[in-house]
């Protein structure tokens, strides 16, 4: 086990979910939605857009209260295992101000925030942190560069870093591969693979059936709940997937993300 | 006018305003205010509050009169008003369907509309143009010490809260991901900028508060791509506009809060042409060269 991890941290499931139920305004955007992940362990979170992934993602974020149902990271409440740093999350970028005048030093950095007392003055550990998760993702040589001078692939890297630099024991990433290049993705692709290894537990919001396949141990195929969870081998039937997907059979080849991009195509 | 100004040597323009008591006051203050707002200003602009500045600064006003009236600190009306208004603008957007924007406009202009109302109603010694365009020229000794207290507080607060104040700034989800209180930062910088609004008016007034809130943080932004150099490029150019604009407005017997905003977007017009990186003319030749 890697010692980064809290003693109490190997005793439990890394993520517990117990019949999540989220509404918002009344609307039900997910249901009875259950998941075990033990450590050293990457899954797979697959469906349609607005299936319910997101809402998923919020609610083990703790950014949603679920109307019922319960959520333990580590064993412990989601908003204190933030606080005790153990999970970390990847969003996918989208409201981020790329003009902001931070470097890449800088949002890596920010993930240190949490382990620093309130002045936020970064120790000597810290730093180290920061530089180990830029080699991790080959960013060292950019690191002062500002965050909006990055190539696409580079800035999910610098994201990804912030991650690493956090030092969690679960790490939430949503859509991580839309968008990069082909180099980024085969580094994160091995990167997620060394974090198995290291006994990181990855949740991996996708809707690439290919990156499924590839590495994900288990797989949760989701819409509005969770319809099938388990092995990835025995979890991904075509009728499993057909149910997934609406009823619409995807290319198991190019992996049609949603009814709408199948129609596209 | 004008030969008297040629018959003063820079040395002159600079040390003779220090002889008056009444002008060591106003250029201290002003520097400082300068100060203050000019680090405020820089999260304002990055957190794209320039709209909220102008709301808070003019809701201030019912605020100054009545507390003018009753005899209190103007700063604790204008505080309690400010951050008022914030709070109206939250309640209404939220169980409302109108756009934040919308709101903010409403809300704004009818605080502003009942100061108005209430100076005309209120019988006392308040002069509206002094609220509306501030004079520092004519600070008194107890509104220095509103000014050195409260800007004491907001320095403190945002050299204490720097970082997260930034990455609230830059990324609220993440920072909530980590465990910090964004809901308290989001008052907390709500709080900050009322209190930055009560301290401008001295200053510049409520007419044109907002843009020491804004501008100096526009300038500095144009001017480099590091936060902490953003914040101390602000300072600086925020104080300087100050100092110079009181020193413009004693030889020039120009209105003392324009004269400061006008060094400022002067300032501004500057980096905005000539920045090294983010200029226009800068601009120009990175595509020439291409």
């Amino acid at each position: 086990m890697n010692p980064i991890f809290k003693s109490h941290e190997k005793d439990f499931m890394r993520i517990e979910a117990d019949q999540v139920c989220v509404d918002y305004n009344g609307t039900v955007a997910l249901y009875d939605a259950s998941l075990n992940l033990k450590a050293g362990s990457i899954c797979g979170l697959v469906g349609m857009n607005g299936a319910g992934k997101s809402t998923f993602f919020k609610a083990l974020m703790g950014f949603v209260r679920p109307s019922r149902g319960k959520i333990r990271i580590n064993g412990i409440k989601v908003n204190q295992a933030q606080r005790e740093q153990s999970v970390a999350y990847v969003p996918q970028n989208e409201g981020i101000d790329y003009s902001f005048p931070v470097s890449v030093w800088d949002v890596v950095m920010m993930g240190r925030y949490g382990s620093m007392n309130i002045f936020r003055i970064p120790r000597e550990s810290d730093r180290r942190a920061v530089v180990h998760a830029l080699e991790r993702v080959d960013l060292l040589d950019l690191r002062g560069r500002p965050i909006g001078s990055l190539s696409g692939g580079q800035r999910k890297r610098a994201f990804l870093a912030r991650a690493i630099a956090q030092r969690a024991s679960v790490l939430l990433l949503d859509e991580p591969f839309s968008g990069v290049d082909v180099p980024t993705e085969k580094l994160m692709a091995e990167l997620f693979l060394q974090f198995r290894q290291e006994g990181h537990t990855i949740l991996i919001s996708t809707h690439d059936l290919n990156h499924v396949r590839d590495f994900c141990d288990f797989v949760v195929l989701i819409n509005k709940t969770v319809l099938a969870y388990g092995e990835t081998s025995e979890v991904f039937t075509s009728e499993n997937l057909n149910k997934t997907f609406g009823g619409i059979p995807p290319n198991p080849l190019s992996g049609p993300t949603s009814s709408k991009d199948f129609l596209n195509e | 006018m004008s030969e008297f100004l040629i018959s003063i040597t820079p040395i002159d323009w600079l040390l003779d305003p220090l002889t008056h008591d009444f002008m060591r006051r106003a250029l201290m203050v002003s520097a400082l205010v300068g100060g203050v707002c000019g680090l405020l200003s820089c999260y304002m602009t990055l957190k794209g509050w320039a709209l909220m500045g102008d709301a808070v600064s003019h809701a201030v006003m019912p605020g100054v009169v009545v507390a003018y009236a009753l005899g209190l600190p103007f700063s604790l009306g204008a505080f309690v008003f400010g951050v008022g208004s914030v709070a109206l603008i939250g309640f209404v957007k939220q169980k409302s369907r109108i756009k934040e924007d919308t709101v903010i406009g409403l809300v704004f202009t009818g605080f502003f509309a009942l100061g108005l109302v209430l100076v005309s109603k209120i019988k006392s010694n308040i002069d509206l143009m002094q609220i509306l365009f501030g004079s520092p020229l004519g600070i008194s000794r107890s509104d220095v010490n509103q000014t050195l207290i409260i800007s004491f507080i907001v320095i403190s607060i945002l050299l204490i809260f720097r970082k997260d104040l930034m990455l609230y700034c830059f990324d609220a989800k993440h920072a909530r991901s980590i465990g910090i209180n964004t809901g308290m930062l989001h008052y907390l910088l709500l709080t900050l900028l009322s209190l930055s609004a009560v301290v401008g008016l001295q200053t510049v007034g409520i007419i044109l508060v907002v843009a020491m809130l804004i501008t100096p943080g526009a300038t500095a932004y144009l001017l480099t791509d590091r936060f902490d150099k953003m914040t101390l490029l602000a300072v600086i150019s925020s104080s300087f506009s100050s100092i110079l604009g009181v020193y413009i407005s004693y030889w020039s017997d120009i209105e003392t809060g324009g004269s400061i905003v006008l060094v400022q977007t002067l300032i501004f017009l500057i980096a905005f042409l000539f920045a090294p990186r983010y200029g226009i003319f800068k601009n120009q030749t990175f595509i020439n060269n291409n």
